[in-house]
């Protein structure tokens, strides 16, 4: 069929002339474990002649231990690679399959249709031009093909097809394609799909998958793979404007100095003028050098390297753009986000976030809605846990160039990474810059951090107190500060307790507003050290990212995170505010220790066991550390 | 054959040429495997497309079993030279001392020593936190899974369950010291591709892909070539002169050669169009058990 079989010698030459132009299409397969989604993509492998004699083996042996179908060879076996998957039956990452026909190469993602695959699917989604979403013929659009098809839109998918599979198990009935088919039409177009067609089969016996069945002689469109071979994918990046994100400065010699990338949004050609955008920097086009010859011209997707005329300041994340046409440039921006992880995210809570060739630090500073994916309405919340969607407003520690994904999927994605696992915790497709961060410029003040301080005669400093709750933190500070007062020092406590009666009286206990706690006071103190004065800081401040950030705010050997690491038992033998027992019976939620966990820090400046030891003892200890490190002087020997 | 812009192998060669930059920009100290085959060969014509005018900025790796063909060594030298490129050979020197061999220790014990145990030695000695490998998705079940950027962790080892999404082209390389990231340029590419990409711009690869007569002889149906005087005749066999070549290559002793009469690239592309098993059929380390692969991998196999 396809691949010619009875290719002669002297064909060859002309075969390999015809695959010159051959394109490519990329899609993704969604359904759910009964939908046979697996047996559709074998089939397409098995009538597309792609399996071997020797795999054909091996999948007999495989169907005699693991099929689903008796003595049948079962094609969805051809698919589900892991071990993990054979024994449950079920797709849980996703596979992507390859198989080609004298006019397409084919991609096919293979993604598990569940709701708690959600990331799996959006995975599957963000390199696709096309979804295949499909539906057993006897049970119709389903819930989760609303989902599927909602995901798809959101990964900017602008083609599906609705493979109404298991033909067969409603004897081909053309009245119960009409009715599926009428019922997505009027779901499907709300999403706006540049095409969606709903095509009827089986693909446990091939109707209409490859070839046309006397069965189905009552449809008149085209079969799956006809529809995939044909359909028109043109994206809207193909037609600009011009984007190169810098991804490697190109350095063979001192005479050459080259950009090099991907071209995601076309075409350039030389002697174009181009603007740098994050520094309105601009410059022409001289040469477009690829290893094959330079280029006069070359399109979206081509990887290329490209020389300026002038020499200008350019490296890896900045992104070249048309003068007349450039992207946003903005450290705020507002964007849909798809967590993956089984931490859940905190707004606040600071990520590095990598768009194009840049990493940056960021955090969400706000949920605007959560979206339920079944039903698409709009919920509130505070945070976000493992495959939910959300619009959020984002802050980043820089300003990055970026486009609204409508407008070019390479430009305006990113995804969140964790700083401690290195995980890849969230996917994200922006919508709009904030115009806050182009026209809110920080206020250049005359009088600095280090003049206040010299005023004072001090080194500022933060002294943060993190630790369960009755550890003696804030006895500590107490008797800390005194010390320091006595000493001539300018000091300001920041006490949980008290902050919480004004700053932060509106947060409650939830893992959400302790982020978010933490997060003011860590901003207050930085305000204070910027006054010049040495800051203590009483919060238990249970988790470590939230210590990190405010640590992150402040000059390196500024921040002293202090452990005051009492244990808990003795916390709860303690409890000076009746706090404990009342946790224990259940009157109080999410408390630090009982309930709600407590990380302890692992590397803190300052280690402190209370057990035997005075808050006055345990204060003088923490200056004379401060005097070695000479952020206090020490006092002059009076015996001399 | 021109490649066109719109072409697959176009695509391919622009999605691998942004994944070879993207690791040589974020990670420290890459380096890319070169088992000296077909794939290897496309992959290294990559690179030298991705940082043309530059050098690949990392060194090639070969690891050597010592059981490779001749031809295999010869043609990895002077593509070493051709192109001025650092050149790494590691050897498990202790397995040569032992005299682990795949005539006495079995496929499955062989490869691990003399491969598995051998790469992760030679990754860990240099600290390379990247290495480059030229598998493809297409090539096994198991493989079809594998993230383009596989994270592995300080013992080198996969978790299939614990993968990083992998979204658009926003490949996530961010490591701790000692834990390390495979990358896999050629994911997306099957073998036709690797071949009509071979055609397509004239890469050089092993002449042992191309029929010729050969010395080989007959082991449990499969066409073992005799390569050097290492090789053991059992009772019974003899070594006969075939018209033959490779689909794969690897170590002399494990690889069956099939018999054909495709002596030009041309030709093999057309054998390749109506070939009947998969290129890894010629592997005798595939058929050792189910989800042998998937094994491999978990321990630090590419």
């Amino acid at each position: 069929m396809n691949i010619a079989p009875d290719l002669k010698p002297e064909d060859i030459a002309e075969y390999i002339a015809s695959q010159e132009d051959k394109g490519l299409l990329r899609f993704l397969t969604c359904g759910s474990v009964d939908d046979g989604k697996s047996t559709l993509i074998g089939r397409l492998l098995y009538d597309t002649k792609l399996i071997f004699e020797d795999q054909l083996m091996a999948l007999e042996k495989d169907s005699k231990r693991h099929g689903t179908v008796g003595e049948e060879i079962d094609l969805a076996l051809l698919v589900d690679g892991l071990e993990a998957e054979r024994e449950q039956g079920i797709t849980i990452d996703v596979a992507y399959r390859f198989f080609a026909t004298d006019k397409r190469k084919f991609i096919v993602a293979d993604t598990p249709g569940h709701e708690q695959y959600t990331r799996n699917m959006a995975t599957g989604a963000s390199t696709a031009d096309l979804a295949v979403l499909l539906v057993d013929a006897r049970k119709g659009i389903l819930t989760q093909t609303k989902r599927h098809a909602f995901i798809a839109s959101l990964l900017g998918v602008r083609h599906v097809v609705l493979a109404i599979n298991k033909i067969d198990l409603v004897d081909y009935s053309q009245a119960r394609f009409e009715e599926i088919r009428a019922a997505f039409d009027q779901f499907a177009e709300s999403f706006d799909f540049d095409s969606a067609v709903a095509i009827p089969l089986s693909a446990r016996f091939g109707d209409n998958v490859t070839q046309r069945s006397p069965q189905l002689a009552w449809y008149e469109g085209p079969t799956l793979l006809e529809h995939l071979e044909s359909v028109d994918t043109a994206t809207a990046e193909a037609s600009g404007p011009f984007r190169l994100p810098v991804q490697w400065v190109n350095r063979p010699n001192l005479n050459f100095r080259g950009y090099s990338g991907t071209i995601t949004g076309g075409p350039v050609r030389v002697g174009d003028e181009v603007v740098v955008a994050a520094s309105g920097k601009t410059s022409v086009v001289d040469r477009l050098v690829t290893m094959d010859g330079d280029l006069p011209e070359a399109p979206a997707g081509q990887a290329v390297t490209l020389t300026l005329r002038d020499e200008i300041d350019i490296s890896r994340g900045d992104v070249l753009a048309p003068v007349a046409n450039r992207p946003d440039v903005s450290d705020q921006f507002a964007s849909h986000l798809i967590w993956m992880a089984e931490q859940p995210m905190y707004p606040g809570r600071p990520y590095l976030l990598k768009i194009a060739g840049r990493t940056v630090a960021a955090q969400v500073t706000e949920i605007k809605h959560k979206i339920d994916v079944n039903t698409f309405t709009h919920l509130a919340g505070k945070q976000l846990e493992l495959n939910e969607i959300a619009f959020c407003n984002l802050a980043l520690s820089h300003p990055v160039a970026f486009d609204p994904y409508e407008a070019n999927k390479d430009t305006g994605s990113f995804i969140f990474i964790d700083r401690m696992s290195n995980e890849t915790v969230a996917a994200g497709m922006i919508w709009f810059g904030l115009r806050r961060a182009t026209n809110v410029h920080r206020q250049a003040l005359d009088i600095n951090k280090a003049e206040r301080a010299a005023l004072k005669n001090q080194r500022p400093a933060v002294l943060w107190f993190t630790g369960l709750s009755g550890s003696g933190k804030s006895t500590i500070a107490n008797a800390l500060e005194q010390k320091l007062h006595e000493r001539g020092k300018h000091t300001y406590v920041l006490d949980g307790d008290n902050v919480r009666h004004g700053l932060n009286k509106d947060l409650g206990f939830t893992e959400a507003d302790r982020v978010e706690n933490i997060r003011r006071v860590a901003e207050t103190a930085k305000l204070f050290v910027d006054a010049g004065l040495i800051t203590l800081v009483s919060f238990i401040s249970p988790f470590r990212s939230e210590r990190r950030l405010a640590r992150s705010l402040m000059e390196e050997g500024e921040f002293y995170e202090i452990h005051v690491d009492t244990p808990l038992e003795d916390c709860a033998k303690r409890d000076p505010k009746g706090l404990y027992a009342k946790a224990r019976a259940g009157e109080i939620k999410n408390f630090t220790g009982i309930d709600s966990p407590y990380e302890a820090p692992q590397t803190p400046e300052i280690r402190v066991n209370t057990v035997g030891h005075t808050p006055e003892a345990i204060a003088d200890d923490i200056i004379n550390r401060l005097e070695a490190d000479g952020v206090l002087e020490r006092p002059l020997d009076w015996h001399i | 054959m021109a490649i066109t812009t719109r072409s697959h192998l176009k695509r391919l060669e622009n999605e691998s040429i942004q994944i070879i930059r993207e690791v040589a920009a974020e990670c420290k100290k890459p380096v890319m495997l070169y088992s000296i085959g077909k794939d290897s060969a496309v992959m290294l014509h990559l690179a030298l497309k991705a940082f043309y005018p530059s050098k690949p900025p990392f060194p090639l790796l070969h690891v050597d079993t010592t059981w490779k063909f001749q031809e295999m060594i010869r043609f990895r030298d002077a593509i070493a030279q051709r192109y001025g490129l650092e050149l790494l050979v590691h050897t498990n020197q202790e397995g040569v001392r032992q005299g682990i061999n795949p005539f006495d220790h079995g496929s499955s014990n062989y490869t691990h020593i003399m491969k598995t145990e051998a790469l992760k030695a030679a990754l860990s000695e240099h600290g390379f936190d990247a290495a480059f490998g030229g598998a493809r998705r297409d090539e096994e079940k198991s493989r079809a899974k594998e993230r383009v950027f596989s994270f592995r962790t300080s013992t080198h080892a996969w978790d299939p369950k614990n993968q990083r999404p992998e979204l658009w082209t926003l490949y996530n390389a961010r490591v701790q010291p000692g834990e390390s990231i495979r990358a896999f340029p050629l994911s997306n590419w099957t073998e036709l591709d690797i071949w009509q990409y071979i055609l397509a711009e004239e890469i050089d690869i092993v002449p042992l892909y191309l029929a010729a007569k050969r010395p080989v002889v007959n082991r449990n149906g499969m066409l073992i070539m005799v390569d050097d005087e290492r090789f053991r005749l059992q009772p019974g066999e003899q070594i006969e002169e075939k018209m033959v070549r490779f689909r794969t290559l690897g170590c002399y002793p494990l690889t069956g050669a099939i018999e054909s009469t495709a002596a030009t690239l041309p030709e093999v592309v057309r054998e390749m169009l109506i070939a009947r098993t998969s290129e890894r059929h010629g592997r005798l380390i595939d058929h050792d058990e189910a989800a042998s692969m998937e094994k491999k991998k978990r321990e630090g196999y590419f």
